[in-house]
């Protein structure tokens, strides 16, 4: 949080609207998304109560638990959503692209990946939890499943990990998404209202977003996007309708449950294709699309783990996949905050707020500038900058600019507003600079001591060679006959 | 204290429940929380006749589920209980007693569970024995307010632990960090008011374990599991606010004389006061609203009403107000970014930081 | 015993101890002597004839232990690894004992090689029959888990009290696993190696006895520490009177207890607060201008500029307080990088001063820790009034993850002990 949002808050207030606070998109939106809203039975870790799931707005599939304590219909619910997945996310797996390598063979990478769309934070957390619960069964033995309830079970645990990976747009919440960019009138604990949020954004023609998430409030006329249900709703409607099923689990009763639970997730699933449209609204920032070719990187190598046959994911990460896991989320987060600021001048403007980076005019250039002698000498052209920005860099930071990829230079002098910088990297390799390579008096520059070049990490040890520090070699995990028999009561 | 029975009105005097200690510990601030709690008042039912119910309704389903698992680890005189606790601190201990101090009047509850924990305490024979639904009582700032924890007291050899039901899942080993941290701050004040009862009845208050049982059902099963959560950190809170917190007496001190939150029920019990009216009275004693009152607090919707209608940037969050250098209005804060207020001294850095802002705001989005 | 006594039995039993287990950790308050307790070892172990390799955080760490190691030492070959970019000082240079290489085999073969973690996590292929990790409660799991093939028995030293280690990404996915990678290196270690000896340094020979008790129960409230020198061993005296400013006042203050809170009327402000600012420069400029000399077991000097530290929480509170004018020999840091270093004078802004949230970044204990724990002689703490106020409205609602060990001091808890102290050493502006 910071004032620029606050500011951008107040006015949200003061407008009765949103605001922006980016000028781009900063997630991949894609042409095809699948759209899940999961509901879970009150007071229970992960029993599903029933789903709305598709990839066609107006043709959303239902999918109910009708007696959502009974195990087999929990499985057979597992079933239908895996019908539904699946064909999916196949459908991303045959076509691919040959990427090559400076070092090492070409490889192989799907052309596109799925995106899952869900409500919110605790949509996700659930999906992790479903999978958790499915995919350690199996199709034979004692509580034989359909064979497509663990691969079900690997593919939800595998996009809730991915959520956790900044800039990772294969799984998203809604309200995260949508958060990233609007500031609204209301507390954050608020803007979890799926609901509520829209309702800033985008309110109902004739309605300001205040009077909208008021509204939205109001569980009659906005059941809760989940997976929570409305408590009002499952003491009158809900309970009733799973009791006469329990009586007499008819293909009416059936339909009584259905009838219900679609009362409560139609309306999310129209506000979750109103927030694909807003986003998709958006222009899309420059290194989205970098992101999205990592996430389908990402999945193009869980497709070929489950193709050759590997275990589910273990229960919780050892020493040294935690570790690994660890280094490639810090580094997916160093890179996600630098492209989003070199991507969106608003979001460099929060760095700017803090003196991090400036942006002004430039005054004087010398563009053949030199250092050294002889053989020694080097091209290091000079530039100064008037900015009226509160500049907090001290001298000798290097720094780079969203406006010029590859550029890299050094500040020599700050001085009342006037800011010396020495280009050291990115004028091409001549006795002169390449043109355009170094700014021209006149011209509007923006510079930033962040840059996106990190440091990679040392490797680890191989997990059997775990230190006695940290445990020794773990047991290798192999799914037992408890896992896949595992209550699910 | 009459003059709390006064603000209260006929209505019986509302225990301090497990919510009203969850919103104590989230907002000890509050000034207007504080007294409605010490006064007994029924802030469920008072909000909902202001008009603002508080949105915390109950799934039939979850309470289901809840009583279904609490009576499963306590059927049979708690034996379920009893192996957990068995596995859990390594007790080689075959049999244990089993009293529902709930089986006398309620007006008794409180003085027999003191005379259970006195006898426990003195006759130290060695027996295990389950106390379920005690009743305990903590001085709350400057008033005793009567506890009705959820949660059974165990106790061996004269030592005490605090054994806390709760039907979220441990899944793998954890659960949510704030449901256990809404657990263990509960939990604390029943160790603390363990604790004092055992120092009033002259016995080491550190007979109680500050290592409180959690009993959850594991993974997804209905099963039992069980884990100890250390609360010292929490009783050491628990304990600095208590000290600090103003006095209720301090609280009444500066009200009008006649200022009651009474709710004037009729004949069936049905409040019939003006809710106009009784907005008035409570607005004389000043709320500390946040939005973590939104799950909280049953009053929070009126006081986050009120917040609304003068403009506070309480209502955008703890964060923000920070941000804003503690400008207090959002009219005021708009005013310094926009250069339309004049900053008032003291105020000087902060119009200077909004107006930089602003400037950056309006170069990016134009 | 003496305190020195009681030091030295301590050193020894940990000496005793090393060749009998695979690990060995040491508890060190703020200027217990780690660095002595390490060149010592380290000494110790040069004398079996085996190699040693001395892992430590940042490379300004490193270059410490390789100068007192080259200095108390100077007979025994000493190896500086380095990482591409690292300018060797001339603090360094100075030693002929010493050579500097970026990688092993160019360094000959000494006895004792000392490097980052993060360098000795690129060095592979060859293992050391001992090592000793510094600033070990500072070292995440991770790096350890990088390392710990290296070598066969090892000593861990640090500060439990400090800066626990952090991560930019959220780590609550490894909650409670006994190889959290979040977590320190030591927690980590002890997890899983529970019976492993571990010791703790008594006597802090830096924090002067005005200093050690506050600082023992606020931050070590289970473990505790004592002061190495008496009150009549240490005293700060000023050549040139004052003028009953409260400023002056405050620096007497301090001269006379140890320590002064020059409190600000209550007010929230933005985080640079530009009165609290300019009270902490000022404070330092004036503190030059009295001639300070301090008094103390080691005998008597002129508090100079290079003596003195300013410290904050935040890096643009750090760059407020340079811009205000304070001379450049004094240092202006954040708590972070005041880890493990030692003034005769500190003046500190306090964290929570003019808040109006205090967030968990601002009540980590850790920070606060570091900042009253660096000074011989006196600590002004600078902050607004409210504090205690602040505290209480803002409860301690901290996350609980099931199985992982409870760390002590809770920070609202230490935050609340170090004002109840300071409030009796309360000098407020005039006017």
């Amino acid at each position: 949080m910071s004032a620029l949002t606050a500011l951008a808050q107040l006015r949200a207030v003061r407008d009765g609207s949103a605001q922006r606070i980016t000028t781009v998109r900063h997630c991949h939106i894609a042409p095809r998304p699948l759209v899940f809203i999961p509901l879970k039975l009150a007071g229970e870790a992960a029993a599903p109560l029933g789903a709305m799931v598709g990839t066609d707005p107006h043709y959303p599939r239902l999918l109910v638990v009708p007696q959502p304590r009974n195990r087999d219909l929990r499985f057979a619910f597992a079933a239908d959503l895996a019908e539904v997945f699946l064909p999916y996310i196949e459908g991303f797996e045959k076509t691919t692209e040959t990427v090559e390598r400076k070092t090492g063979d070409p490889y192989e990478r799907c052309l596109d990946a799925p995106q899952i769309l869900v409500p919110n934070r605790s949509a996700v957390s659930f999906t992790g939890m479903l999978g958790r619960s499915t995919r350690f069964r199996r199709a034979d033995g004692p509580y034989p499943v359909h064979p497509s309830v663990p691969l079900l079970g690997r593919w939800l645990t595998y996009f809730a990990d991915r959520s956790q990976q900044p800039g990772s747009s294969l799984l998203l919440a809604a309200t995260e998404a949508l958060g990233l960019h609007w500031a609204t009138g209301q507390s954050g604990l608020e803007d979890a209202n799926l609901a509520a949020l829209l309702g800033w954004i985008a309110p109902p023609a004739g309605m300001s977003g205040r009077r909208a998430a008021e509204e939205a409030e109001d569980p009659l006329l906005w059941p809760p996007a989940g997976p929570a249900t409305d408590p009002g709703f499952d003491n009158e409607v809900l309970g009733p309708a799973v009791r006469a099923y329990e009586e007499a689990p008819t293909e009416r009763a059936v339909e009584r449950v259905t009838q219900a639970l679609r009362t409560q997730l139609e309306p999310t699933w129209k506000l979750m294709w109103r927030a694909v449209e807003e986003l998709r609204a958006l222009p899309e920032g420059a290194r989205v699309k970098d992101r999205w070719e990592i996430d389908r990187g990402s999945f193009t190598r869980f497709v070929e783990r489950i193709t050759e046959g590997g275990p589910p994911q273990a229960r919780r990460d050892g020493a040294v996949g935690a570790a690994a896991r660890l280094a490639g989320l810090e580094r997916a987060r160093a890179s996600y905050d630098v492209q989003r600021a070199h991507d969106d001048p608003l979001v460099m403007a929060e760095y700017r707020l803090t003196g991090e980076a400036f942006a002004g005019t430039v005054t004087a250039a010398d563009p053949e500038h030199t250092e050294g002698e002889g053989r020694s000498r080097k091209l290091r052209p000079l530039i100064t900058v008037e900015t009226d920005d509160p500049v907090r860099l001290a001298l000798g930071t290097t720094v780079g600019s969203p406006d010029r990829r590859g550029h890299a230079a050094e500040i020599v002098e700050i001085a009342d507003g006037e800011i010396t910088l020495k280009i050291t990297k990115g004028m091409g390799r001549g006795k002169t600079p390449a043109p355009g390579a170094v700014p021209e008096p006149g011209e509007r520059v923006t510079y930033t001591s962040l840059t996106d070049d990190f440091q990679s990490s040392a490797s680890l040890p191989d997990p059997e060679q775990t230190p006695w520090t940290h445990g020794g070699p773990p047991e290798e995990y192999v799914p037992s006959d408890d896992d896949a028999q595992e209550e699910w009561s | 204290m009459n003059r709390l029975d006064e603000l209260r009105g006929p209505m019986p005097s509302h225990p301090h429940d497990a919510r009203a200690i969850a919103a104590l510990a989230a907002n000890p601030g509050c000034a207007r929380r504080g007294l409605m709690d010490a006064a007994g008042v029924d802030k469920d039912r008072t909000a909902r006749h202001l008009g603002f119910p508080a949105p915390f309704g109950q799934s039939q389903f979850a309470i289901t589920r809840g009583n279904v698992f609490e009576a499963l680890v306590k059927e049979n005189g708690c034996a379920e209980l009893l192996r957990l606790l068995r596995e859990l601190l390594d007790l080689p201990i075959a049999q244990v007693g089993y009293q529902d101090v709930e089986s006398v009047g309620s007006h008794l509850r409180h003085s027999h569970t003191r005379a259970l924990i006195d006898r426990a305490a003195r006759e130290d024979d060695g027996a295990a024995v389950f106390y379920d639904h005690p009743l305990f009582s903590l001085e709350i700032a400057g008033h005793t307010s009567y506890l009705e924890p959820d949660v059974v007291a165990f106790q061996i050899g004269g030592r005490f632990r605090i054994v806390e039901i709760k039907s979220f899942g441990l899944v793998d080993g954890q659960a949510e960090p704030e449901k256990v941290a809404a657990a263990a701050r509960q939990a604390a004040v029943y160790v603390l008011a363990l604790r004092t009862l055992m120092a009033d009845l002259g016995h080491d208050p550190e007979r109680v374990s500050h290592d409180v049982v959690l009993v959850c059902p594991e993974n997804f099963a209905n099963r039992p599991t069980a884990a100890l959560v250390d609360v010292r950190k929490q009783l050491a809170v628990l304990k600095r606010q208590l000290a600090r917190m103003t006095r209720v007496d301090r609280l009444l001190e500066g009200l009008p004389p006649d200022l009651t939150f009474d709710l004037v029920p009729d004949q069936d019990g049905v409040p019939t006061r003006p809710a106009d009216e009784l907005a008035g009275a409570l607005r004389q004693v000043p709320a500390r609203y946040a939005p973590d009152c939104l799950s909280t607090c049953d009053m929070c919707m009126f006081c986050r009403d009120e917040a609304r209608r003068s403009g506070s940037t309480d209502l955008l969050g703890r964060q923000i107000r920070d941000q804003l250098g503690g400008v207090s209005r959002m009219t005021e804060a708009l005013g310094l970014a926009e250069g339309t207020l004049q900053p008032a001294e003291g105020q000087e850095e902060i119009a200077r930081l909004l107006r930089l802002a602003d400037r950056l705001r309006e170069e990016a989005l134009n | 015993m003496t305190p020195q006594q009681e030091a030295a039995a301590v050193v020894s039993a940990v000496l005793a101890d090393l060749p009998r287990n695979r690990g060995v950790v040491v508890d060190s308050p703020p200027g217990a002597g780690k660095s002595t307790l390490v060149v010592k070892a380290a000494g110790h172990i040069a004398e079996t004839g085996e190699p040693l390799m001395i892992v430590a955080q940042t490379n300004e760490q490193v270059d410490d232990l390789v100068e007192r190691l080259a200095l108390e030492h100077p007979d025994l070959p000493i190896g500086r690894l380095s990482a591409g970019g690292y300018i060797t000082p001339g603090r360094i240079l100075a030693h002929s004992n010493v050579s500097v290489a970026g990688k092993l085999p160019d360094l000959g073969d000494p006895a004792v090689v000392v490097a980052t973690a993060d360098k000795w996590a690129w060095i592979g292929d060859r293992t050391w029959p001992w090592a000793i990790v510094d600033e070990a409660y500072q070292m995440r799991s991770d790096k350890l888990l990088r390392i710990a093939s290296l070598f066969e028995r090892s000593l861990f030293v640090g500060d439990p009290g400090q800066l626990d280690p952090f991560s930019i990404v959220d780590g609550d996915r490894w909650a409670g696993l006994s190889w959290d990678p979040v977590q320190s290196a030591v927690s980590v270690l002890l997890r899983h190696n529970p019976d492993l000896p571990v010791h703790r340094l008594p006597v802090s020979w830096r924090l002067p006895a005005s200093a050690a008790p506050v600082v023992s129960e606020a931050f070590y409230p289970f473990t505790g520490f004592r002061a190495g020198t008496s009150h009549a061993d240490r005293s700060l005296e000023f050549t040139v009177n004052g003028m009953r400013t409260s400023y002056d006042r405050a620096l007497e203050e301090a001269a006379t207890s140890g320590w002064a809170l020059y409190e600000l009327p209550s007010r929230h402000t933005v985080r640079t607060d530009a009165e609290a600012v300019q009270a902490a420069a000022v404070l330092a400029v004036r503190l030059l201008q009295r001639g300070p000399v301090a008094h103390s077991e080691r005998g008597s000097h002129p508090v100079t500029a290079a003596r003195i530290a300013i410290g904050a929480a935040h890096r643009d509170q750090v760059a407020a307080i340079r811009a205000a004018g304070v001379p450049e020999e004094i240092t202006v840091d954040t708590a972070n990088r005041l880890q493990g270093r030692e003034y005769d004078v500190t003046i500190v802004l306090h964290p929570l001063s003019g808040r109006r949230d205090a967030t968990a970044f601002h009540l980590e204990s850790g920070r606060l820790c570091v900042l009253t724990s660096r000074h011989r002689h006196a600590c002004i703490v600078v902050a607004r009034a409210g504090i205690p106020e602040l505290l209480d409205a803002h409860p301690s609602a901290e996350p609980v993850q099931l199985g992982v060990p409870v760390k002590f001091p809770d920070g609202w808890e230490a935050n609340q002990a170090v004002l109840a102290h300071l409030s009796k050493h309360r000098v407020t502006p005039v006017g």
